[in-house]
């Protein structure tokens, strides 16, 4: 058989993305978070952990998700900050910084932006991490519903 | 309690009614179209219709006119006329390379709307000249598949509800059968195919449904979000989106009864009451299927317990029947009757194949401190 000498490339162009009838998402005006806004907020969730208010950590946390931002460093990161401070509550249901205090004081907005956190932290688990998301998930279900878990499947953007 | 009949053994994907609610047309899930008539009590098929190639997704029947129009997957759809003994079919050129999705009459029926997934909407009345049913496109601003319709009651103004997130409100003034239209809270200038208002959902999911109030001042839709929104337009500057990001499994359909009473219903299976006030405050208010809880789990004998144990490995009972009237996800609700300007009587139907007519005033007796207001 001859061998196929002419070019093989045009097998590779995604004609999807050429097609100009596409649904191309409306670029949003929301406040988005950049690479400053995080190492801000970092250092001030550190403050604030340490000092014992959990829930303002975990409400600040929770601010401004950087949904739009295209830099993969800086979802990682925001991630990773959101991650400490979810596992820096403890599972007890009594005390005034648990898990349950915290996800009452959220309101429905920050409650599907903890349910993305949450799920994010599923598909990827670790060792100290994977008890305490399970509750954080049965707390956050306890009040948003599923509803907040049909909005983390159908949202357009991901934290 | 409403009144269950369990008409086909697969999904029925739409139906409709004839004006005095005699007659019943679904679809049961394939490119048929089935007539009910109601004999002693029970529904038994009339009449089978089998003009259409591939699954009919949307029907409408006149209640004036008693014509009954339905589109389907295969890009077209034929308005049918009694004639007495059987139902003869008129195609409609809708000009779509899509399938059609939804069908609804216009309030005076002279015309009709067709969404599609071509992305637009055809608007269609019948040209006396020619003796055919002519259409005309709306086709921007709309980017993606059209879920659903609704009339206002001025006969010119359509809510459509797309997958590209957003409900909208169109005016189809066709001028070769109608006059000028008079300004609504809407808006004043409704040259055909303008787009009056758009809305985009709260958390973008596809809208569902949509439904005008009785009055055309209000709009609301639900969608695949888990949000129901309202807007009242009668506040014209000032009006304000309403929404809920509510707890539940997302809604199908939503219905607008009266000027504040909302009947939505979509995969949990039951309709639910919401209410809009005149402070424009969306609540829930009440599941509307209380159904009785089955008498069957209660006591076993012993020798079953260990028969279940055996077999099962359970001792408790293993019915798998939701508590609902409808065993699956209801699609679509329609008005059943109307008294004195809001609608009282509200028919369902679902993927379980069963009909259900849901009475408002029996609600209010079945459930303590329920009121359609």
């Amino acid at each position: 058989m001859s061998k196929n000498t002419r070019s093989a490339e045009f097998r590779k162009v995604d004609v999807d993305e050429l097609d100009d009838e596409q649904y191309q998402d409306d670029p949003e005006e929301i406040a988005d978070s950049d690479d400053s806004k995080v190492q801000q907020r970092e250092q001030e969730i550190k403050k604030l952990m340490q000092s014992g208010s959990k829930v303002e950590a975990l409400k600040l946390a929770l601010k401004d998700p950087p949904v739009q931002n295209k830099d993969n460093n800086v979802v990682e990161r925001n991630y990773a900050v959101v991650l400490d401070v979810l596992t820096g509550f403890s599972i007890g249901k009594k005390d005034k910084d648990s898990m349950q205090a915290g996800v009452e004081a959220l309101s429905t907005d920050e409650l599907d932006s903890l349910m993305k956190y949450i799920y994010r932290g599923f598909a990827r688990p670790t060792e100290n991490s994977c008890e305490k998301l399970l509750n954080w998930h049965e707390a956050a279900f306890a009040v948003g519903g599923l509803g907040s878990i049909i909005r983390v499947m159908s949202a357009r953007k991901s934290v | 309690m409403p009144e269950v009949y369990e008409v086909v053994n697969g999904p029925i994907t739409c139906h409709c009614w004839n004006k005095d609610r005699s007659k019943l047309a679904i679809c049961p899930n394939n490119n048929e179209v089935h007539i009910y008539a109601k004999k002693s009590g029970k529904w038994e098929v009339e009449h089978i219709l089998t003009e259409h190639g591939q699954r009919v997704t949307g029907m409408d029947w006149a209640a004036e006119s008693d014509r009954l129009v339905t589109c389907a997957a295969d890009r077209n759809a034929y308005v049918w006329i009694y004639t007495g003994s059987a139902w003869k079919p008129t195609l409609v050129i809708l000009r779509i390379n899509r399938a059609a999705t939804v069908v609804k009459w216009s309030p005076k029926e002279n015309k009709f709307a067709v969404g599609s997934g071509a992305r637009c909407v055809s608007i269609c009345y019948f040209e006396k000249e020619n003796d055919w049913w002519v259409s005309k496109h709306i086709k921007k601003p709309i980017r993606s598949t059209v879920l659903s319709l609704d009339w206002h009651p001025n006969n010119y103004l359509l809510a459509v509800g797309s997958t590209d997130f957003k409900a909208r409100v169109f005016s189809t003034y066709t001028k070769e059968i109608e006059e000028k239209p008079d300004s609504t809270c809407w808006g004043k200038k409704m040259p055909f195919g303008q787009c009056m208002a758009e809305f985009t959902t709260a958390g973008g999911g596809w809208v569902h449904c949509v439904s005008f109030s009785p009055s055309g001042n209000k709009l609301c839709w639900v969608s695949h979000d888990s949000s129901i929104s309202v807007v009242d337009q009668s506040k014209e500057q000032d009006a304000v989106v309403v929404s809920v990001k509510h707890t539940y499994l997302p809604y199908l359909a939503c219905q607008f009864l009266t000027e504040s009473s909302i009947v939505a219903a979509g995969y949990d299976c039951y309709p639910v009451l919401w209410n809009h006030d005149d402070n424009n405050k969306l609540s829930f208010i009440n599941k509307l299927d209380q159904s009785e809880k089955k008498a069957g789990g209660g006591s076993m004998s012993a020798m079953n317990k260990f028969k279940q144990l055996d077999t099962k490995a359970t001792t408790t009972s293993t019915d798998t029947d939701l508590e609902s009237t409808h065993q699956n996800s209801i699609t679509q609700i329609v008005v059943y009757s109307v008294s004195q300007g809001s609608a009282d009587v509200f028919s369902t139907i679902g993927v379980d194949g069963r009909v259900a007519i849901w009475a408002c005033k029996s609600l209010e007796a079945a459930i303590a401190g329920l009121k359609f207001s």
